[in-house]
């Protein structure tokens, strides 16, 4: 096995070199079409394309009796087009909803693709066999002349799409805007199905017709966790969907027994996996540790904010507060509060004493400006909002844990360093 | 005697599809029903793997684990994960439809699968394989009787949870009001749309299964207005196109779950048509009747 592996990388086998380059140009072919199929939510439409090309192959063949590549193609093509116009069709001119749509006509047009291809296959030409690996995709026995043709389209829908970059990004985000600004938005549609169409006749040789959906939408859903950029995306998309066709040939090659197209997929989706879980800002863990993060700021303010409110009332800012005190400011259970407090002294903002904890002096600080926060944000709502007083104490709670020191020193301008807040209590400053 | 089995078959198929497709297209679930039914593969690998044979209750637990499985993979990956709908089911079922081939080629010695009986199944073999008594009678197809069993237990299914599926399905709010775990019902509903992948698979092919599963309910939604019309036009719908495919496959010779399916799509067709011709008539008496007045 470990031979074999070494022997992928000699590239001796010039059909080893064929193969590899063709997988990486169908792979990131797909990709940047799927992208931006993605991103008008029609993931699936590649789904329906990918069945319903089977039918047009089989036409073709029985109106020509030859396996053309050409016409062959062309059949696809039609078939694949003829579906998205159904699937619109149906959606706008009935009830029934995208997803039963897109449903209906794949399993309909697939199935009247088999039909075809039974109907072929008795009938007896000898021509025929080969037809069916339309179906399933046989990457590594690609000959060279197919992975000439395929590439070759491959590359024109890649020329094509960053030709039309700007034009296609408008009619994906912003297509009423497209159509203001005067662009040819039914024609850029049809560009665009056009080359999904034709992402779809080629993709289908690496991977078949069931998987081909992945390797439209599979390599976007992992890229879109990197950036926010649509160019970059489709860099990243365009790379990953590239190299998991790569590696599928190479698996394939090491261990002949292996199917390329399912583990071209399956390369494809630990890069979704990947992405989805662990990358950074946008990943799903990534997210929880900013939550997790973010409850913490704001239990560790509401106790600090807690002192303060208790030394105010009892006028004794130097004393230590015990739990059973701190409780009947803010009923967290004696756990949470332990925890918070141990946090609130390893941070510096407590200190601790035989009978409880006090505010060391950066607490202090700290405290009455969340509380001056609170008191400025009731302040502005009562005066400029004409909110009742009665009524403002929630939001202004919610508010103050993201108050920035440039919006705190707009709120102290705009209403003049006031002394005090709606309830007539003291707003402390430093 | 081989036609009226083939025949039957199909019915029992499109009867137990149909009736849970009506679910699956009221909660726009349509796509989640053609993933399932890809995506329970590597369940039914795994129960081959596991029991050695093709026990038909191991593959129904196979199938069922997976099926539930997918449906949570694909709310994880919509909810947690933050990725759109039809992407998240996209991602699913694709990924693990390789994982079941990949699985079928790596004990290739040891599972007597193809993907290709998979896709689209030979529902013209259903009559050689037939159950014989010890007595020596025989008692017809063992495909009829897996299928027939597992149409009874949809029944059953449907008919207690009628008013559950109906509400979970029109108001999933007004459910969770009602006491009513819209979750469940959902997992329940899917458990189901797999066991009637499963016990189709070997007749008719995954294909056959989503288009009976989609476009005869999708038909009887063009023309109901109620649920259990719907329903009832929908196991119409099946059986008609499970004759009618039959014969069409005959004449052409052809693959008769292929055939079935282009027939519900000419159903469709048709009464699309109808449809979209009567409401031209409509609009074309009010807009008379307007103009009159």
């Amino acid at each position: 096995m470990w031979e074999n592996a070494l022997s992928f990388f000699d590239f001796d086998d010039a059909n080893v070199i064929y193969v590899s380059l063709g997988t990486i140009i169908l792979g990131a072919g797909a990709a940047v079409v799927g992208a931006f199929t993605f991103f008008r939510k029609k993931a699936l439409i590649g789904d329906a394309i990918a069945h319903a090309i089977l039918p047009g192959v089989c036409l073709a063949f029985i109106l020509s009796g030859t396996k053309n590549y050409f016409l062959l193609i062309t059949g696809a093509f039609f078939t694949g087009w003829l579906s998205i116009i159904a699937v619109d069709y149906i959606v706008k001119k009935s009830k029934i909803k995208e997803d039963t749509a897109i449903g209906l006509i794949l399993s309909v047009f697939f199935g009247v693709g088999i039909m075809l291809l039974t109907y072929i296959q008795q009938s007896g030409n000898a021509a025929q066999t080969g037809l069916d690996s339309f179906l399933f995709g046989k990457a590594a026995s690609m000959l060279v002349q197919d992975v000439i043709v395929f590439s070759v389209i491959s590359i024109i829908v890649m020329i094509m799409i960053f030709l039309f970059y700007k034009e296609l990004k408008l009619i994906t985000y912003d297509k009423d805007f497209a159509q203001s600004v005067g662009l040819p938005v039914k024609w850029i549609e049809f560009l665009l199905s056009s080359l999904t169409v034709l992402a779809v006749v080629t993709g289908i040789q690496a991977v078949g017709v069931v998987l081909m959906a992945a390797l439209l939408i599979t390599p976007t859903a992992a890229a879109k966790y990197w950036s926010g950029s649509l160019s970059i995306i489709l860099i990243l998309a365009a790379a990953i969907g590239g190299f998991s066709g790569v590696s599928g040939a190479f698996i394939s090659y090491i261990a002949p027994n292996m199917p390329t197209g399912p583990w071209v997929v399956m390369v494809l989706s630990a890069f979704a996996i990947i992405s989805i879980m662990f990358a950074p800002r946008k990943g799903y863990i990534s997210r929880l540790w900013q939550q997790l993060k973010n409850r913490r700021q704001i239990q560790d303010e509401n106790i600090l904010k807690a002192f303060h409110q208790i030394a105010e009332s009892e006028n004794s800012f130097d004393e230590s507060k015990s739990i059973e005190k701190l409780r009947e400011k803010r009923y967290y259970t004696i756990r949470l509060m332990k925890r918070i407090l141990v946090r609130l002294k390893r941070n510096g903002y407590l200190k601790r004493s035989k009978e409880g904890y006090y505010l060391s002096d950066y607490g202090q600080r700290k405290a009455a400006r969340l509380v001056k926060l609170h008191r400025l944000w009731e302040l502005y709502l009562t005066e400029y909002l004409r909110i009742a007083p009665d009524h403002v104490h929630e939001d202004a709670d919610t508010i103050e844990h993201l108050i920035t020191p440039e919006l705190e020193k707009k709120l102290e301008e705009k209403l003049g360093y006031p002394e005090v807040d709606p309830h007539n209590s003291k707003i402390p400053y430093d | 005697m081989s036609d009226f089995y083939i025949i039957l078959t199909g019915t029992l198929v499109a009867i137990a599809c149909g009736i849970l497709g009506c679910f699956l297209i009221l909660r726009k679930m349509a796509m989640v029903g053609d993933a399932i039914s890809h995506a329970i593969l590597p369940g039914i690998v795994m129960a081959f793997l596991w029991s050695g044979s093709r026990d038909s209750v191991t593959m129904l637990l196979g199938a069922g684990t997976l099926g539930v499985l997918t449906t949570i993979i694909i709310e994880f990956l919509h909810k947690k994960g933050q990725l759109q709908t039809d992407a998240s089911i996209g991602v699913t079922f694709t990924w693990l439809f390789a994982l079941g081939v990949i699985l079928i080629s790596a004990f290739t010695g040891q599972v007597d699968l193809d993907q290709e009986c998979v896709l689209y199944g030979e529902i013209a073999y259903v009559p050689l394989d037939t159950i014989i008594l010890s007595s020596g009678r025989d008692i017809g197809p063992k495909a009829l009787y897996l299928i027939g069993s597992v149409l009874i237990f949809v029944i059953l299914f449907v008919s207690i949870g009628f008013k559950q599926l109906e509400i979970t399905s029109f108001d999933p709010e007004y459910a969770v009001a009602l006491g009513i775990s819209a979750t469940l019902w959902n997992y329940l509903l899917m458990a189901f749309v797999s066991f009637t992948t499963v016990a189709s698979f070997e007749s008719v092919g995954a294909i056959l299964v989503v288009a009976f599963l989609i476009a005869p309910a999708a038909t009887a939604y063009l023309i109901s207005k109620k649920l259990k019309t719907m329903i009832l036009l929908t196991c119409l719908i099946g059986f008609i196109s499970a004759i009618l495919g039959y014969y069409l496959a005959v004449a052409l010779n052809a693959s008769i779950a292929g055939a079935m399916a282009t027939v519900c799509g000419l159903i469709f067709a048709i009464v699309f048509t109808y449809i979209r011709i009567m409401s031209k008539k409509v609009t074309k008496v009010t807009n008379l009747e307007s103009a009159k007045a």
